[in-house]
Order: structure tokens, then sequence, then C-alpha cells
């Protein structure tokens, strides 16, 4: 039924290999230009326009900048549980690098507030956002819907570079006198604009690269999805991964706008000396200062937080995308639901922008307005369900395969599943005076991000891996790697419910000794011993955990080069176009333009011999 | 490899690739600006009672720079109109003069911005207020071109004042209690007017700098490959509309109200 019409895979693995050394073009391709040229290390590894390179830059530096993250973390965890005691082993090389404000190897209060606004700030812009937006949607996305490259690959490569930009200047903030910005993630005003520090500056300028990066990065998603699909794919014949990368590039090119506004009256303020989000009469640690005032710290937090929700789907819809392909692929049937997940994606993308303001319950902005976003809260959590409803019912009744990717996707559906539950306290105003701020916050969203979003994510790294290299990861090294991990994020984020149910705030860089019973005793409502100890639990917990992404960091690299080779260009036996390429997929992605005849999850279509049919393959019967 | 659509219409969507990312780059400037916007509207909402200034800024300098950014909308219309039936002279004649009228509007917008920079607010150590253009300084006095009034919430609304008498101030140093110009940092309103101003100065300056290599070097492509030339003009149209419109905005928000 393969020989009828244009073969994919066709047989092509010299070609395909004249392509990734980027030699001489001259494969068979009958609507391409030839580039003749030989392109040296800097035009083919940094400033390429393929959108596979600059998805594999993009992966790599967003990888480096989590585990970067996650040190901050566990120098964090280690000051929690043991404050003003000098970090073993890395102390020294803290204090000889950051100087004072590590001096003797003792994270002072100072430099835990910037570790902790960087973490966040990192872990978010540099992280999860380019890993799951840019790495995967430029890799995946163009090959999915059968397209040679991004609608504006230079400006892809543009996107990349501001990028990078704004991480060294997030990076550059901490050698400065004062030290990196220290206002948490959320930075806010006046708090931003009143400790003596420039790395707040530094803070915004990399923000503004960042969301210019972000912005030329949606522009082109949104353009090459509507603009480059190959004929016959049809809007309810794209892959859901598609969908949310869609959705992810809408929210990004409108609420990421808001706080680029945010973030030039901050600018404003603490370089400009404006009022923008100072009030008449502010006063720190001592007179009032000699500001103009009338400013309005609300207005920051409106305008950070329309930024900041959408942010939280931004996060979480490109996992989902990635968990549906995987689930699909290794139940081998149909996702259940493919127009529910399609709806559900859109209302999520949509309610997105109108719930924002419950992060700010506690800012005395009204009861009015409290109202209304709590209802629009417990809406979004609808269309949210949905989605997750639809990928346990695809689990029912398939033939599931079990590997890395699968398990990495299995993991994120009750992670997630945690995380979006012990949200609702926390979206319904009365049960959110309790908990606000308080480490019940931490261990929610933890659990939607962490466990959640980058299980989806090392999940897509295990299964598009042999797409990229031609070889697959090391198996079992992936399971050490899922179940370490999946044992080690519980430990480090379960205890933090309860600590914040007892009361435990976030943000202090004591790990709240000052407030536990034994140092306070007799006074009600202390933090008991219980809850204290949990820290030490944690700790150990967090670097347990960091110790099992060494043989995730091992396998990736080692696999490039010693992993076993796959057989064909559709190792997992996948439906969707993105494997109907040669392996790696040269410049250009297909040797003839693909004609796409079905839906995306054609698995196990009664009668055919094989238990998938790719979306380009006629023939047989079309399941939509 | 080629992209498609670069030039020509994807038949099902209606639309090349340039325009349809142009179009998405203006709904996120549409948001940017709508930020700002709201911060305005945030901003003068909770301002206390008679501290929003009004008439704060000349509204014929705002009258003129409105018709030119209008009439710059017209000559890029017909500069890409030019280009759409070829008639190269014509293009280069229009956009000749979308670059003149636009480089007016910089330079009226730069007086103003001097204007507000030597115009200076004395609070004196009798409680009164010095206002006005600053004509000359030195160690011991301060010459202005203004007036003086006891209270400083005259200085707020200089509409409703309808005889306002400007003469030479001549302040002596030791009387100051505090001196300082009109820049971003003397209150809210002129924090905001800086702002919005200066962005959008600065996307009426990038817009500029993008019509102008496309009048003048990048011109050279219209011999080559005319429909994608026209293309570009077209896209670079929609950016300056786009521009002109928020000023539109700017105009009555700022200099009306």
């Amino acid at each position: 039924m393969q020989s009828n019409v244009q073969q994919f895979p066709p047989n092509r693995t010299e070609e395909a290999d004249a392509h990734a050394d980027h030699g001489h073009d001259h494969g068979h391709d009958d609507h391409g230009h030839h580039e003749h040229h030989e392109p040296g290390f800097w035009s083919k590894y940094i400033f390429s326009t393929d959108h596979k390179v600059i998805g594999i830059q993009y992966g790599l530096v967003s990888l480096s900048f989590m585990l970067f993250g996650l040190f901050l973390m566990v120098m964090m965890r280690w000051q929690i549980a043991h404050p003003g005691v000098p970090v073993p082993v890395i102390g020294p090389l803290l204090a000889a690098v950051l100087g004072q404000p590590a001096a003797h190897g003792i994270i002072s209060p100072e430099l835990y507030n910037s570790f902790g606004a960087m973490h966040g700030t990192i872990m978010v812009f540099l992280g999860v956002v380019p890993l799951a937006f840019a790495a995967f949607g430029n890799y995946v996305v163009p090959l999915m819907i059968g397209a040679p490259d991004m609608t504006f690959p230079r400006i892809n490569m543009a996107s990349f570079h501001a990028f990078y930009l704004g991480g060294l200047v997030m990076l550059v903030s901490f050698f400065i006198p004062g030290g990196a910005a220290q206002a948490g993630w959320t930075s806010y005003s006046p708090l931003a604009s009143t400790i003596p520090t420039d790395g707040q500056a530094f803070w915004l300028v990399g923000m503004v690269l960042l969301i210019t990066s972000s912005l030329l990065g949606a522009v082109n998603f949104i353009a090459t999805i509507i603009q480059l699909r190959t004929p016959g794919m049809t809007w309810m014949r794209l892959p859901f991964f598609v969908w949310a990368q869609f959705v992810t590039a809408f929210l990004l090119l409108l609420a990421f706008p808001p706080l680029e506004a945010a973030g030039l009256l901050q600018l404003m303020d603490n370089v400009a000396h404006t009022s923008f989000f100072l009030p008449t009469g502010l006063a720190v640690s001592g007179p009032v200062g000699q500001v103009s005032g009338g400013g309005s710290p609300l207005l920051w937090q409106h305008l950070f937080w329309f930024l900041g929700h959408p942010e939280v789907y931004v996060l979480i819809l490109p996992a989902m995308g990635i968990v549906a392909e995987i689930i699909a692929n290794n139940t081998r049937k149909p996702i259940w639901g493919y127009k529910s997940l399609v709806y559900a994606a859109l209302v999520v993308g949509f309610l997105a922008f109108i719930v924002w303001a419950h992060h700010m319950y506690l800012t005395g902005m009204g009861q009015g307005i409290a109202t209304f976003f709590q209802a629009t809260t417990m809406i979004i959590s609808i269309p949210s369900v949905v989605i997750l409803t639809c990928m346990f019912l695809s689990l029912w009744g398939g033939s599931i395969r079990i590997n890395t990717p699968m398990l990495f996707a299995l993991g994120f559906l009750p992670m997630f599943g945690i995380g979006g539950l012990t949200g609702l306290p926390l979206g319904l105003a009365a049960a959110d005076l309790y908990l606000h701020d308080t480490y019940y916050v931490i261990a929610h969203f933890h659990y939607v991000v962490a466990p959640g979003t980058i299980f989806a994510l090392f999940a897509g790294v295990y299964f598009w891996f042999p797409k990229m290299t031609g070889r697959r990861m090391s198996e079992f090294w992936g399971r050490v790697h899922f179940w370490c991990s999946f044992v080690f994020m519980n430990l480090v984020f379960m205890p933090m419910f309860a600590q914040g149910i007892k009361g435990m705030l976030r943000r202090m860089s004591d790990g709240g000794v000052n407030y536990s019973a034994a140092k306070v005793p007799g006074v009600i409502d202390t933090l008991p011993g219980t809850v204290m100890e949990l820290n030490t639990w944690i700790l150990w917990a967090a670097v347990g955990l960091g110790i099992a992404q060494i043989p995730f960091i091992i396998n990736l690299f080692w696999s490039i080069s010693h992993g076993e080779k796959v057989k064909s260009d559709n190792p997992w036996h996948a439906t969707t176009l993105d494997w109907q390429t040669p392996t790696p997929p040269p410049h250009g992605n297909f040797a003839h333009e693909p004609q796409v005849v079905r839906g995306p999850y054609d698995y196990s279509l009664p009668g055919e011999v094989n238990d998938y049919t790719p979306q380009s393959e006629t023939g047989g019967k079309s399941a939509h | 490899m080629e992209i498609p659509y670069t030039v020509k219409n994807r038949p099902d969507t209606g639309i090349y690739n340039a325009k349809l990312g142009v179009w998405l780059f203006l709904a996120s400037e549409v948001m940017l600006f709508g930020g700002l916007f709201s911060a305005y509207v945030l901003l003068r909402v909770g301002a206390p009672e008679g501290h929003w200034p009004h008439g704060w800024l000349d509204v014929r300098f705002g009258t003129v720079n409105t018709i030119l950014l209008a009439l710059s909308a017209i000559t890029t219309l017909l500069a890409w109109a030019a280009c759409k039936v070829r008639e190269f002279g014509k293009f280069k004649f229009f956009h000749g003069c979308t670059i003149l009228l636009a480089l007016m509007f910089l330079g009226i917008k730069s007086y103003e911005y001097h204007d507000k920079w030597i115009h200076y607010e004395i609070q004196l150590k009798d409680g009164t207020f010095a206002d006005g253009h600053l004509e000359e300084q030195d160690d011991k006095q301060v010459v202005l071109h203004g007036r003086i009034v006891k209270d400083e919430k005259d200085l707020y609304d200089l509409r409703a004042q309808k005889d306002i008498q400007l003469g030479e101030v001549k302040i002596d140093r030791a009387s100051i209690v505090k001196m300082q110009n009109y820049g971003p940092w003397h209150n809210t309103f002129t924090a905001i007017y800086f702002t919005l101003t200066g962005l959008h100065a600065l996307h009426i300056l990038g817009g500029t700098l993008v019509i102008f290599y496309l009048w003048g070097p990048g011109s050279k492509m219209y011999k080559t490959d005319p429909e994608r030339f026209t293309n570009r003009i077209e896209v670079s149209g929609l950016f300056w509309h786009f521009v002109d419109l928020v000023w539109i905005f700017l105009f009555p928000v700022l200099y009306l109200t």
C-alpha cells in the first residue's frame, strides 16, 4: 500500500547523511534551492536558521539553566534546614565567587533572597518555557505539520539570540555589587525599587530581552501553523501537540506585552526615579523617601499577574501536548476525545486571561473583584480537568507499551492531578486567606511544574531523541532516572503541604526557626518540632533529586554518539508526520511535500496490517 | 529549501506570511500599549482630588503633530498604491514625503521635551512655589520666566485659570527648599507622559528607519522582485498606520483632557 504514493520514509539514508553534514545539498528535492556552499561551525551551530538546530540550541541552553536553577534550590534548602551554617563542599566556592554575601560559605539573608528570586526567574523564563515551547516547539511543530522550516527562519534565529542574551544578563547580575535581584520572581513594587542593588535593573533588562525573544517566537509559531501546514493537514488533523503549541503561542503573544509595559515602568522607577508603583509618603527604613509619589503598588501586581497567570498555562499546555502524543503512541490507540482536548485547550487559552487576580486576594483590591476572579478560577479548572480526563481515559483498554517516555508521561498524570487539585483551595478567596504565601502554595505550583511539566519535558527528550540523533537513549538508565526522580520529587514537595497547612511562610531565609516552638515556647500556633524537622528531610530529598539527574545527563550526552542506533526512521511506530522524515531530518525536512489524508492518531485501525497508519498514508480506512 | 507563501497568498488563508506576521506583531503591540494605557487610567483615577494636571501640554503642538502623522498615513498609502501600479517615481516621492513628515514630527516632539526639561518648579522657604522656564542660574540666584503661586495646587489645573501672568522671577538660592524640572520624576503625569510618548517616539524612529531603508538602499529589490518589494511596503505601511493610530489615542488622552 506504500508503493503507489510518495514513499515515506523513502529510502534515503545516504542522502540523509549528506544533508546532516550540510555537505553538498544535491538531494532530489524538487521544490528547493540548493545551497552549494559549505557552512562553517558558526553558521551551522551558532547562527543557524534551521528550526531543528535552533530547537536543539534552545534545548541545551534551557536544560543548563534548569540545572543551575536546581543548584540554587539545593543551596536554599541547605540554608533553610541549617540557617547560618556554612554550606559544606560548595561553601568555599560560593565565598570565592560571590564574596561578601557568601562570606565564610554562609548564605546571607540577602543572598538567600537573590537565590530565591533567581531560582524562580531562571526556572520559569529561562528553563521550562524555552524548553517546552521554544525547544520542542521549534524542533517538532514544523515536522508535525509537514513544513520545510518556520515561516521566518531569520527571526527564529534572532529569537534564540535575544533569549541567550537575556540569560547572560541574568547571570551577570549575580556578580555586580549588591548582587542579583532580591524581590522574588514576582518583583513586587515598592520592594523591587527600594532594595539597594542594581540587580533589579539587570533583571528588568533581562526580562525585556526574554520577552522580545518570546514575542518573535510566538509570531513565528502562529504564522507557521497557519501558513505552512502541508496539503491535507486541516485544522482537525493537527496533532494535539501542535494545538497546544498554537494556544501557547497566543498566550505568549498577548500576555507578555503587559509585563513588558510593567517592566518598562519599573525600570523608569528604578533608573529615572519616577513613581509609577511608589505611593505617596513611602518611607523605607527611616524618613519618607524623596519620590514624587502618587503611584500604585497594585498596578504592578495587576500587570505582572496579567502575564503571570497565562504563564502558568504556557508552562503546562506544551507539556500536555507532549504527554498526549506519547500516550497515543504507547497505548497504540487513538487519543480519547481529540476534539474535546482541542476545544478544552482553546477554552483554557481564553480563560487564562481572566483569572489573574486570584493571586491578589490579600492585596485589598476589594471583595467584588475577588468574587469575580474566584468564579473564573473555578471555571478554568473545568477544561483542565477535561484534558486530564481525556488522557486518563486514553489508557483504558490500550495495550500499553512501557518505556521511559511512557513512564514519564504516566508519572505526569497523577503529579499534575495533585498539583491541580491542591490549587482549588487557593482559588477560593476564603481558604486562600489562610494558605496564601505559605509552603502550601510552593508545594501546589511545584507539583504542577516540577513533577508535572518537567516530567513531560523529560518524556519529550527521551521520545524525540531518536529523531534528533538517530540513536536511542539507554532504556535502563532512563528508568533509573524516572524512578529516582519520581520518588525524590514527592519526598521534596509532599512535606511542604503539611508545613504550609501548619502555617510556615515561604521566603523565610531561616526556614521558620524564629516562629518555631523550640525558639518561642509557650506561644500559640508556633511551628512544632515535627514540622521543622521536615526541613532536613526535604534538604536530603532535594540532594537526592539532584543526584538522580546525573544518570540523565550522562545518558543524554553518551547516547549522542554511543546509543543504540535506530533501525528505521520511525522507531516508535508513530503516525504523525515528524516520524516520516529522514533521521535526523535534513535542512528542509521532507524529501517531498507530504500529503496528509487522515487524522493524527490512526492507531490499530481494524483491517490494517500494521497497528499504526501514518497521516500521509493513503489506502485503508480513515478514522477522521 | 524555500519557504512557501513568502510572496503569494496561501489560497485557503488568503494572506502571505509577512502580512500575517506583522498583524500578529501588531496584536502584541496593542497589548503593550494597552498595558501602558491602563496604567495611565489607574494612575489618573487613583490621583488625589485636584492633583491630576490639566493643560500642561501645548495643544497647538499636539494638533500640528496629529496632522503631520495623518498626512504621513496618506502618503504611506499612496506610496504602496504607486508600487502596486508599478510607478516607481511616484513611490519615491510619496515615501520621501513620509520620511520628511516623520522627521518633522520627531523635531516638534523633541522641542516639546526640551520645553519640559527647562521648566522648573521651585519650592521656597516661605511656603510659596515659583514655577517657570529657566532663563539663567548661577551660585547666587535662579532666574525663571514664570510666576509665583501660594498653593502648589494652583500649578495643576492651568486650563481653569484664564489670566495667568508670566514674568521674570528672580529667586535667591538661599530661599530654595527644592528645585525640580518637569522630567519624568516630577509627578505621575510627567512620568506617564514621557514613558508613553517616548515609547511612541521610539516606534516612530524605528518605523522611519525601516521606511528609509526601503526608500533608499532597499529599493533595489523593486527591479528584481517588484511584487515582493510591494509586499514589504505594505507590511511596513501596516506598522506605520498602527503607530499613527497610537498617536490618535495619545493626543486626546494627554493633551486634551
